[in-house]
């Protein structure tokens, strides 16, 4: 990166002593909130990129994720990035990476889209992306809310959380995303976690190794919405993953499964109450672990499939 | 090629592929296709065509359509696409994009009735309401022209003092599905029309650019005012575009604003794509029976030709708008752009607005004589008027 901004930027990041070369991808100086899980996994797709030497694009729809960008002329994305229409990160990705190969580039295109861009508006064109199999790695910050417009509830919510369109608490369960993914039969899909970054990392470098569509499924904890303590965060994630409320499973070409770590018994009560967004009495950690358990013997069951 | 019997639609598939085509010794050609009546021919003759260096990629909807030919374009490829009626519709947000992105993009919008009710035949109402975003309108009155226009749009929308996406704009089925003797330019003579294209804004690695962040009020206001210079150079470039065409494909195409017996005229009809060629026809003969009539065609809606259609009206003491298109509580849209060019002008015309053709209706000679009859009649304008339908006024907002 030659241009004087990214100098200016590598250069005070080396003032400070930040661990940041001219390779971040999420430069340091960003305004992003304390606690923010996206950031993380900003960092650590940034990391990983780096390592393997890989440049790339992003398409970005309106989410915290284009925020994060900050104001005119400045960016704290050391990569080009396009802020695409809402419901469009796939299509703008998809023209990106067909004249990218086209012309014989290896540069990654990559979406790094939130839930409500995901799992609601942008549904149809993330659909249609993985049935033609674009050639392009799909980043799902899932933050289970829309959280730049203060906290709405989108289809990605669970069920009980308070969000400020469902003051009562949501009575829909969240949607099962990766089935849906998987149901597309796209050559890799995985859930991340950044309480689990040698996982994750391995995540995107086995993404990297394979062409075609790519769904990644970050959980990413939002102090903001979640109204939790922003040291929390990684904490909460953790619990999420070792009461078995979020698995962390890989599934190549809609079929063939991976389980990546297994519930150790976690009660997931403290998952709930250390978040306001869960009224007490709203969810009953009893039938969430329940409903977690039945969700991971099917999963178990489908690794089983392919392996025995 | 030679000449063929061809409809619109194939002239503006032949002139999207030759476009694309002529960019593969650069970054190829690429575009998002999805069908819709009455267009839909031209989408299938681009995904048939044995591009060299492209991609065409049919997806799930306008919107995405747009979506992946913007990719394209920020990626340095030739980008194009062609959509039509509630196609459009669906597509706006992506086509502000396209604009406020700077991205040359040509489309080819075959004009159809926005729905409801459901109506496929001829209403300009679709583009204009796209009116007020960053693109060149042109409207086409033929089959070349359609053919032609679409070759200009690139070299237009591409040249750097422009970039600016451009809509080639044409009838539903008058033209789009209607054989009319076509000349089709072979490959060779494209590629020296349309030279390599150099994005100057494309995405490179080593320039790691945020494009469409945050960007504060003031500057974002000069964003706006860049646009607008952009269209204030159009004329000057049309112009070059209307030379190298002719000098390289040996036949003129069709300007900005195109004017017939205006010059004596006392009375003048201004009118767009096929309609225009209708009403030249009665001008014709009305002067031919002494009558002091003329016609102003108006090819280039955006941006607006404002100063050439004041010398083009310049004697005239009435003239009349032709809309084939409606805009709920004002008229027409041809005719609030043509009555606004004369606001201010002393001793200024008469304009009057005449709603014809409206959802597919037939705009005959007889429709234009009826218009004709009652415009050189006229001592004071009034609200757009129905000519050929019996519409009660109400008491004026």
């Amino acid at each position: 990166m030659s241009t004087d901004t990214a100098s200016v930027h590598a250069s005070s990041a080396e003032q400070v002593g930040l661990p940041c070369s001219e390779d971040c991808l999420l430069r340091p100086g960003n305004t992003n909130c304390g606690g923010c899980g996206m950031s993380v996994g900003l960092t650590l797709l940034g990391r990983v990129l780096a390592a393997e030497r890989r440049e790339c694009q992003l398409a970005i729809p309106a989410c915290c994720g284009i925020v994060t960008a900050g104001g005119y002329p400045t960016t704290s994305y050391g990569v080009p990035v396009v802020a695409t229409t809402f419901a469009s990160a796939p299509a703008y990705a998809s023209g990106m990476a067909r004249v990218r190969s086209l012309n014989g580039e290896r540069h990654e295109v990559i979406c790094w889209a939130g839930d409500g861009g995901t799992y609601d508006i942008g549904i149809a064109t993330l659909s249609a992306a993985a049935e033609r199999d674009e050639d392009l790695i799909y980043v799902c910050y899932d933050n289970e809310i829309y959280g730049n417009t203060g906290g709405q509830r989108s289809s990605a919510t669970p069920a009980g959380a308070l969000t400020t369109t469902t003051p009562g608490g949501k009575a829909e369960a969240k949607k099962d995303i990766m089935a849906i993914m998987a149901a597309h039969g796209v050559p890799y899909a995985a859930t991340l976690s950044i309480a689990h970054p040698e996982d994750f990392e391995r995540k995107i470098r086995t993404a990297l190794e394979i062409r075609g569509t790519r769904f990644l499924l970050l959980h990413s904890p939002c102090p903001t919405g979640w109204k939790a303590e922003p040291g929390d965060s990684i904490q909460l994630v953790r619990l999420a993953v070792a009461s078995g409320l979020f698995p962390l499973y890989e599934v190549w070409d809609g079929v063939r499964y991976r389980l990546n770590a297994e519930p150790d018994g976690t009660d997931p009560a403290e998952y709930f109450t250390l978040q306001k967004r869960f009224a007490p009495g709203e969810v009953d950690p009893q039938e969430a672990r329940r409903v977690g358990a039945a969700r991971f013997e099917r999963l178990r069951a489908l690794a089983a499939m392919q392996s025995g | 090629m030679g000449t063929e019997l061809v409809t619109g639609n194939h002239a503006a598939g032949y002139a999207l592929s030759a476009a694309g085509e002529a960019n593969r010794f650069a970054r190829g050609a690429a575009c998002g296709i999805y069908p819709i009546t009455p267009q839909t021919e031209i989408v299938e003759y681009v995904a048939s065509f044995p591009f060299s260096k492209g991609e065409v990629v049919p997806v799930e909807s306008e919107h995405s359509a747009m979506g992946v030919s913007i990719g394209a374009s920020l990626a340095g490829a030739r980008a194009f696409t062609a959509s039509s009626s509630n196609g459009l519709a669906y597509m706006t947000e992506n086509i502000m994009v396209a604009g406020f992105y700077r991205l040359p993009i040509v489309m080819v919008a075959v004009n159809r009735t926005l729905g409801p009710p459901w109506n496929i035949w001829a209403d300009q109402g679709d583009t204009l309401f796209l009116r007020d975003f960053p693109w060149i309108q042109l409207y086409c009155q033929d089959n070349q022209e359609v053919l032609d226009t679409t070759l200009l749009a690139f070299r237009l929308a591409e040249d750097p003092r422009i970039l600016l996406p451009v809509m080639v704009c044409m009838d539903a089925f008058i033209l789009s599905h209607t054989q009319t003797a076509t000349e089709l330019p072979e490959q060779e003579l494209v590629d020296r029309y349309l030279p390599p294209l150099d994005l100057p804004h494309r995405l490179r690695g080593d320039h790691p650019v945020t494009l469409g962040g945050l960007v504060w009020p003031a500057e974002a206001a000069y964003q706006r005012a860049d646009v607008e210079r952009a269209m204030a150079r159009v004329p000057e470039v049309l112009a070059e575009c209307r030379a190298a065409f002719e000098d390289v494909f040996g036949r003129p195409v069709g300007d900005a604003l195109e004017t017939w017996g205006t010059e004596d005229a006392a009375t003048i009809l201004v009118a767009s794509s096929t309609v225009a060629t209708t009403a030249r026809e009665v001008v014709r003969r009305r002067r031919e029976a002494g009558e002091k009539v003329g016609i102003v065609r108006v090819k280039m809606f955006r941006p607006f030709p404002e100063r050439a259609l004041r010398a083009a009206c310049a004697g005239a003491r009435r003239v009349g708008v032709l809309d084939r298109n409606y805009a709920a509580g004002v008229g027409g849209v041809f005719w609030q752009d043509t009555r606004a060019a004369f606001q201010g002008v002393p001793r200024g015309p008469l304009v009057q607005g005449y709603l014809t053709g409206l959802c597919g209706g037939d705009v005959t000679p007889e429709t234009i004589a009826q218009v004709l009859d009652d415009l050189t009649r006229r001592r004071v304008a009034e609200r757009p008027l129905w000519p050929g339908l019996e519409v009660a006024e109400e008491a004026s907002a």
